[in-house]
């Protein structure tokens, strides 16, 4: 295909860019690429035609604030999430149909086929589970901490089109050239120049190379903002949980993402200068490339999950209506876990040849990390002891993932011990454990996080009963999918395979594609009800008129939904580790203040955007070395920095008469609230300590 | 003695689960494969003994304090308990403790590269990864062959494993064992089969385009057999000269089986050294 008509002395101008890299031939791509094409069109008609480029510019991509950075990467990640599941749909579908003929058959040829298995793993894991996760981390982290804003507003923005930028160049790659075909993590030497000649890795070089700095950045920005800017009073261990779990995955990300720039800037080397970090021959290692990639990669997925972990924390304590058992115990867990992700990278290679001993030490650091995990699941099942469980359709999503990632973890103890691993290691039981966990785990804790503070960012609430059915529909669509596939990784069936010759694994196929189905039914219906809930935003149901649709906890309920752009009128006083539960039975909450102060805010600015873009050209210009473009753009974005650097107009202030109008409106909206621990007084015995009172009496 | 009984209960029930179905892995003619399937069925039983009651009472709780039911106890200020805290950690740690112990002793017994005890002598393979093939050397027969690989039962064979060109991995899922091939270097892996057959041989590490069909058939013959099968190998007209060699290094896919009657009995060397510096750290 395209790798095979390469240019091979690239043009000065057009480098090795040419007709023959877009695949009009290809009957897969070109119809996606047209309808691809004709849907960009429409949309840019269409905010032509309402003349809305000025309020998108002046309101959204120019934007500092948090919140809304936050719903642009959940946007993006959602996009990109119907993106990645195409492809898994595309894997299925092709390996059920190739088991009907002993050779080749199925629709896909390998150069196209393999290239979907990459991009589907990177696009899942870097541009829906990272995004989603930063985006509701972006809503919720600064208003749960009592915050105005993220520490470094700008570096925010920025680090979204640096994101974004990454998203992109995937995308390009899929009608302009071609994406690696070397699977997710591109092990060397196949990654490299000679076996790779193609420009594919070069657009996953510069797709993470670009979106890791943004994540790199966004790491800084969070743990900067959860030391530095937490309301008076909370301290460390008076912080929610997701505001911890929130740490600590950024506190691996700051540790894992430079590991990722520095390995793949060695990859670029070897496969732009001809350097040899990683080849075969003169004194290239590539057991070095794949420690490396490992260093980053298992930290990566529990940068992934623990957020997750910490979206169930608050989401079963609310719908438990109870104080969250084990606290202590929780953070503890979350921070043995972010230590100990760090020592267990091995175990993705015990099959390389690293002996017993060393084998053994990995195997057991693995299994341990399995010990604070399971902890959590415990700490959250006694939440809803002795609670009174509201089955909201986030508490499904809670429940759905209790199940599935116990049995998730169950797979992975197994597959940590090296023993077993010399025969599960690259099976299908590998793909359908880690799917597993990180469907099971991370996905499903995103949707209860997403469900739960979907009100909080947009204003509505979704629907309950479309929200159940797609829980319905992803838990048993996840096990229809994969339990056929541990199966068949038990009968010694690689993963990456783009044609099956055992016709027993037939049925196993097929079973599989049910589970597709089901899990293609479930987003489907995820993308109605949100569009069906925003449609029906201003309606008693959907819309959230006090800003705490679920009698919440934790501040981010403190404030209007969406909330106000300076998040809070008044500084937050913390003295408990429910700080609003804990305000509203002091009956302190919802109250006007004395006196409201004037708010120091950031200025938007055209710099995230502008500086984030130009990275774009200097990607694309580097993926098919067209050298002027990477120059130009490269001095662009240091000329934009330098005069970003020198401008004094970055920050006004919000004077009082403004704060007091919003914040009139705001508390009147929460007039005359009755709250549920009023309506349960007598079971609230700390608060109300005597035990005669009815529940009619409220403290004021 | 506890402990074995306890470890053929648990493989027992577990084995009437899964390996009624025949999967490669729980139904393994190979020595060390056995051992695996069993390790893998006792671990997941051990887990089962915690994974069951968690499943169950991640169910059991929210429907039994459901909100419906107001007459259940509600404690909304309830939110430590030193004694369920102790066994949210203890029953984990007692747990994984027991894996720890099965990992530390199945890490060194099953270890590929550990020789297995046998009272024949071992026989040694020589194997290339390719693009997309492997090529099997045999040292003392000099001979060699592509995409097929026999040896008697009952004898350990002992594989010295390397690649041409990407990291592949040398798998045969019915036996037992993997172990990764690079270039420029050298792996080993141990096996012993117990039964005569014809078994799939694969490779489990993606290496290109070719990848899926870079298999292979492992014979596992009778000793005469074996020396029948040695003969017609020898009786290939082709020899594995550095143009042959050289043929080979070209990119195939489905690449059929090829016999060589004589070969460099210095060829393994030459492929690994031919990588410059990669092994041993010499140069």
């Amino acid at each position: 295909m395209v790798q095979t008509d390469l240019i091979k002395d690239p043009h000065v101008l057009t480098g090795k860019l040419h007709w023959g890299v877009i695949p009009f031939h290809d009957p897969v791509v070109m119809p996606v690429m047209i309808a691809a094409i004709l849907g960009g069109l429409f949309v840019v008609g269409f905010v032509t035609y309402k003349k809305l480029w000025g309020y998108l510019w002046d309101e959204w991509f120019t934007s500092v604030d948090h919140k809304k950075i936050g719903i642009m990467y959940c946007i993006v990640a959602l996009i990109m999430l119907l993106r990645g599941f195409s492809d898994a749909i595309l894997m299925r579908t092709h390996q059920a149909l190739s088991t009907a003929d002993e050779f080749g058959a199925g629709y896909l040829p390998p150069e196209h086929y393999d290239q979907i298995f990459t991009a589907h793993g990177v696009i899942m894991i870097f541009f829906v589970a990272t995004p989603l996760m930063v985006g509701i981390m972006n809503v919720v982290m600064p208003l749960q901490i009592g915050a105005r804003d993220v520490a470094f507003p700008f570096l925010n923005s920025l680090s979204f089109y640096l994101f974004l930028v990454g998203a992109l160049l995937v995308n390009i790659s899929l009608f302009v050239g071609e994406f690696a075909a070397v699977g997710w993590l591109a092990y060397t030497p196949l990654s490299g120049i000679d076996y790779s000649p193609g420009v594919g890795v070069d657009y996953w070089i510069w797709a993470l190379q670009i979106s890791g700095l943004g994540t790199t950045l966004t790491a800084v920005n969070f743990v900067a903002t959860i030391l530095k800017m937490r309301a008076p009073g909370m301290t460390l261990m008076k912080m929610p949980v997701f505001t911890w779990t929130t740490f600590c995955a950024n506190g691996i990300a700051l540790v894992i993402f430079p590991i990722l720039t520095i390995a793949i800037a060695q990859l670029t080397l070897d496969r732009y200068f001809d350097f040899n970090f990683f080849t075969n021959d003169d004194g290239g290692n590539q057991m070095m490339w794949v420690n490396l990639i490992w260093a980053w990669g298992h930290p990566e997925v529990y940068f992934l999950v623990l957020p997750a972990f910490g979206m169930i924390s608050e989401v079963t304590a609310t719908f438990s209506r109870k104080r969250l058992f084990g606290y202590t115990s929780l953070v503890w867990a979350t921070i043995v876990i972010m230590i100990l992700s760090f020592l267990v990278w091995l175990h993705h290679f015990f099959t390389m040849g690293s002996g017993a001993s060393v084998n053994a030490f990995f195997g057991i650091m693995t299994m341990i990390i399995g010990i604070p995990t399971g902890v959590k699941l415990y700490n959250w099942i006694f939440t809803m002891y002795k609670g009174r469980v509201e089955l909201t359709a986030s508490m499904w999503w809670v429940i759905a993932m209790l199940i599935t990632f116990t049995i998730g973890g169950m797979t992975g103890v197994m597959l940590s011990i090296p023993a077993n691993d010399f025969v599960l290691h690259n099976s299908m039981f590998v793909p359908a454990h880690f799917h597993n966990v990180i469907i099971g785990g991370a996905v499903y804790g995103y949707f209860a996080g997403f469900t739960y503070w979907f009100p909080k960012a947009t204003g509505a609430k979704l629907n309950e009963t479309l929200g159940k059915w797609s829980v319905a529909l992803w838990f048993f669509g996840y096990f229809f999918a994969w339990l056929p596939l541990y199966y068949t990784g038990f009968d010694g069936m690689t993963r990456r395979l783009q044609y099956i010759d055992n016709p027993e694994w037939q049925m196993s196929m097929y079973i599989a594609l049910i589970g597709v189905a089901m899990i293609a039914a479930g987003i489907g219906t995820q993308v109605v009800n949100i569009a069906w809930s925003l449609y029906k935003r201003n309606e008693p149901g959907y819309k959230d008129v006090t800003g705490d649709p679920w009698d919440g906890h934790t501040l981010e309920w403190f404030t209007a939904s969406p909330p106000q752009f300076y998040n809070f009128g008044e500084e937050i006083q913390v003295s408990d580790r429910d700080p609003l539960l804990d305000m509203k039975q002091k009956g302190t909450a919802y109250k006007r203040p004395s006196k409201y102060g004037r708010i120091h805010m950031p200025k938007n600015t055209w710099a995230g955007p502008v500086l984030g873009m130009l990275t774009l050209p200097f990607g694309f210009g580097f993926v098919w070395h067209i050298w002027w473009m990477v120059f130009a753009s490269l001095a662009a974005i240091i000329a934009c920095w330098i005069k970003y650097n020198f401008e004094r107009d970055k920050d006004y202030y919000v004077e009082v008469p403004e704060v007091e109008r919003i914040e009139g409106e705001f508390l009147k909206s929460n007039e005359g609230r009755e709250f549920y621990f009023e309506k349960h007084a007598k079971h609230y015995k700390k608060w109300n300590p005597s035990k005669e009172n009815d529940s009619s009496v409220v403290a004021k | 003695m506890k402990k074995k009984l306890f470890q053929s209960t648990m493989v027992f029930s577990l084995a009437l689960l899964l390996s009624g179905c025949e999967l490669a892995l729980f139904d393994s003619s190979g020595v060390t494969g056995k051992e695996i399937g069993d390790t893998i069925l006792l671990t997941m039983g051990l887990m089962l003994i915690v994974v069951i009651p968690t499943i169950i009472m991640s169910i059991w709780i929210p429907y039994k304090y459901h909100e419906s039911k107001k007459d259940e106890v509600y404690d909304p200020e309830w939110e430590h308990s030193s004694k369920i805290e102790f066994f949210a950690w203890g029953v984990p740690v007692v747990i994984i403790a027991v894996l720890a112990v099965i990992t530390y002793i199945t890490s060194y017994s099953l270890d590929p590269r550990k020789e297995i005890a046998s009272d024949k002598e071992p026989l040694t393979i020589q194997v290339v990864a390719m693009d997309w093939k492997w090529l099997f050397l045999y040292p003392e027969e000099k001979i060699a062959t592509v995409n097929e690989v026999a040896f008697p039962v009952d004898r350990p064979v002992e594989f010295l494993v390397t690649s041409q060109s990407t990291m592949n991995s040398l798998f045969i899922p019915k036996l037992g064992g993997q172990i990764y091939a690079m270039a420029g270097m050298e792996n080993r892996m141990n096996l012993m089969a117990t039964e005569v057959g014809e078994y799939r041989g694969i490779s489990a590490n993606y290496s290109g385009f070719g990848f899926a069909g870079m298999r292979f058939k492992a014979k596992v013959t009778s000793e005469e057999d074996y020396g029948k099968w040695i003969e017609g190998v020898r009786t290939s007209e082709q020899v594995l000269t550095d143009a042959e060699y050289d043929r080979l290094t070209e990119k195939t896919r489905d690449h059929k089986v090829e016999h060589f009657s004589s070969i460099d009995p210095l060829q393994f060397k030459n492929i690994i050294e031919s990588f410059i510096g990669a092994q041993n750290g010499s140069n």
